[in-house]
């Protein structure tokens, strides 16, 4: 790799099967140095076989990642000592204590919590308190943030965390993506994946992914500007016999709603008022529709239907 | 939504030694109300429900859960409650028809009944074609379609969903909610935990868990009102970074 090259790791047509059914269908792109990159999809999406690829667990039936310029098959173990991967499901050892699991981490990787103990300190001080506390007797919250300072006691180049808010309460989840943001300041570059849409505005750049196929990738602001349709957000006291009458309003668009809201996807040529009045026909009187922004989720919904309807054609 | 109430509590506590996991929690659910049950991670949402389900009593208070006493009826509360989470659901290596007959003979459905429902709910679901697939090998989505259906297949007075759409694609987390709309246009209470926040703004009424109380239960609206804020999940995080005992 060239002095200076801006890529840590690229991901060159990998397809990868179970038994018959494709997880991941040639996907390709990039992560740059020190950033903090986001896949964003569903359960089932294939993101946990990106990760397992990339972290040398798991072959691609085909195509190629380079981690840091080394190929992820060839050199795998260059690639184990500088990842950092935390998998969805906790993997500790619930038996030892939080202090035993770290220092059994830093171990292996032939280091010492004191060398790299500037990388997980902000993390890891929320945790000495209970050094002593198997993990196993830890809260969800605890065992996540002892899950992370294992996965960097060994100074890695690349974070890989599968799914780390799974689960976890909006609280939680929010401390998290501080860390991450912290880290990321200190140069480590991060993967990240999260079925929450909301989350991946925290992220430099995103890959929305479903079944196997990147839908898009970009800035989340870039994602939202390339929006193709108009959105109108719908406020009424009757959000769900709304939602009803919009299903029956196809022309209009596709309907979804968002809390109290309910977000219209409509093609461009179609104005509020028509969409007032066509609501008034089929008596949705109070109904009040204004032009708004699409969020990530937005994008994703409006791309899986399109999506869906390629599916259907082909 | 009718005003016959389904689940009273009444100072209701579990305390585990010296912990108090539920500290004198009471509110009323009325029939057809889609009740939302939040709380951060260790607020004591868990532990409530297994009291309402009458898998676990109380310490002490008092709850009546579709007419039937916490400590005294359990069996009668299991027969008139449906129960589904993201982790607890369908046996993967069953087929449809499998579970369908397993879970409705669990909820105590006569051979007769087992029939005439399964056939109902397959095709309210569009299954016909699949019913001897094993339900390994559905898309999530339906897969929790259909164990929404199953839970509520013994008609139940009460239907408990714990995180019940927890990594589900964005469309068919939103059909999911239609599934519990029409449920509850039936007279079926939802009582329904979520890490969605957008979600708890399609519940009639949300109740927000703090350190074992019940801080706030009122509609997402009035919430919204009372603590000045456009939606529930800034509402969460201005309640629940309150809450102290994360670690003890």
């Amino acid at each position: 790799m060239a002095e200076g090259d801006p890529i840590m790791v690229s991901f060159e047509n990998i397809s990868k099967s179970y038994d018959k059914n494709p997880a991941l269908k040639e996907v390709s792109f990039s992560v740059e140095k020190s950033e903090l990159f986001g896949l964003i999809g569903p359960d089932g999406a294939g993101k946990s076989t990106l990760f397992r690829i990339l972290t040398t667990v798991l072959l691609p039936d085909s195509g190629r990642v380079l981690f840091d310029g080394e190929d992820v098959v060839k050199d795998y173990q260059y690639v184990r000592n500088q990842v950092g991967y935390m998998p969805g499901k906790f993997s500790l050892y619930q038996d030892l204590s939080v202090r035993e699991n770290l220092e059994f981490f830093a171990t292996i990787f032939n280091t010492s919590i004191a060398a790299n103990y500037d990388l997980i300190h902000d993390i890891y001080e929320q945790l000495e308190p209970f050094e002593t506390r198997r993990a196993g007797a830890l809260s969800g919250g605890m065992k996540q943030k002892l899950a992370l300072s294992c996965a960097l006691i060994h100074k890695p180049k690349v974070l890989v965390l599968d799914e780390p808010t799974f689960g976890v309460d909006a609280v939680s989840r929010k401390e998290f993506w501080e860390m991450l943001k912290t880290l990321k300041e200190k140069g480590v570059t991060i993967l990240v994946s999260t079925p929450y849409m909301d989350e991946a505005a925290l992220c430099d750049r995103v890959a929305l992914i479903q079944k196997g196929n990147i839908l898009k990738i970009d800035t989340p602001r870039r994602i939202i500007d390339q929006f193709d349709k108009t959105l109108f957000k719908i406020r009424s006291s009757q959000i769900y016999k709304t939602i009803l009458a919009l299903e029956k309003l196809p022309h209009l668009g596709t309907a979804y709603s968002f809390g109290q809201e309910i977000h219209l996807y409509a093609s461009k040529d179609i104005e509020a008022t028509d969409v007032e009045s066509q609501l008034l026909e089929v008596g949705i009187a109070d109904a009040e529709v204004k032009p708004g922004m699409a969020n990530i989720e937005d994008c994703f919904m409006n791309l899986m239907v399109a999506e869906n309807m390629e599916d259907h054609v082909g | 939504m009718s005003d016959k109430t389904v689940i009273t509590a009444k100072d209701l506590s579990k305390r585990f030694g010296d912990f108090t996991a539920v500290n004198t929690i009471s509110f009323d659910v009325r029939q057809g109300e889609i009740f939302g049950f939040l709380g951060a991670n260790g607020a004591g949402k868990t532990t409530a429900i297994k009291m309402l389900c009458g898998l676990s009593k109380p310490t002490s208070g008092e709850a009546s859960i579709a007419g039937f006493d916490i400590y005294k009826q359990t069996e009668e509360i299991k027969k008139h409650i449906g129960y589904m989470s993201q982790h607890f659901s369908l046996y993967q290596d069953l087929t449809i028809r499998e579970n369908i007959r397993f879970y409705a003979g669990i909820y105590g459905l006569k051979a007769r009944q087992i029939k005439e429902r399964s056939i109902e709910l397959i095709s309210d679901l569009g299954l016909d074609d699949y019913t001897d697939r094993f339900v390994k090998e559905l898309p999530l989505g339906w897969k929790q379609k259909l164990a929404f259906s199953i839970a509520v297949i013994h008609n139940p007075s009460i239907v408990f969903l714990d995180e019940p759409t927890s990594g589900v694609d964005p469309i068919t987390r939103r059909q999911f909610w239609g599934l519990i709309y029409e449920a509850a246009a039936k007279g079926i209470t939802i009582f329904v935990t979520t890490h969605y926040l957008e979600e708890a703004e399609y519940c009639d009424r949300v109740s927000i868990m703090v350190d074992g109380l019940m801080h706030d239960l009122d509609s997402p609206k009035a919430l919204m009102e009372k603590y000045n804020k456009p939606t529930m999940n800034d509402v969460f995080l201005q309640i629940a970074i309150r809450n102290s005992r994360k670690e003890k």
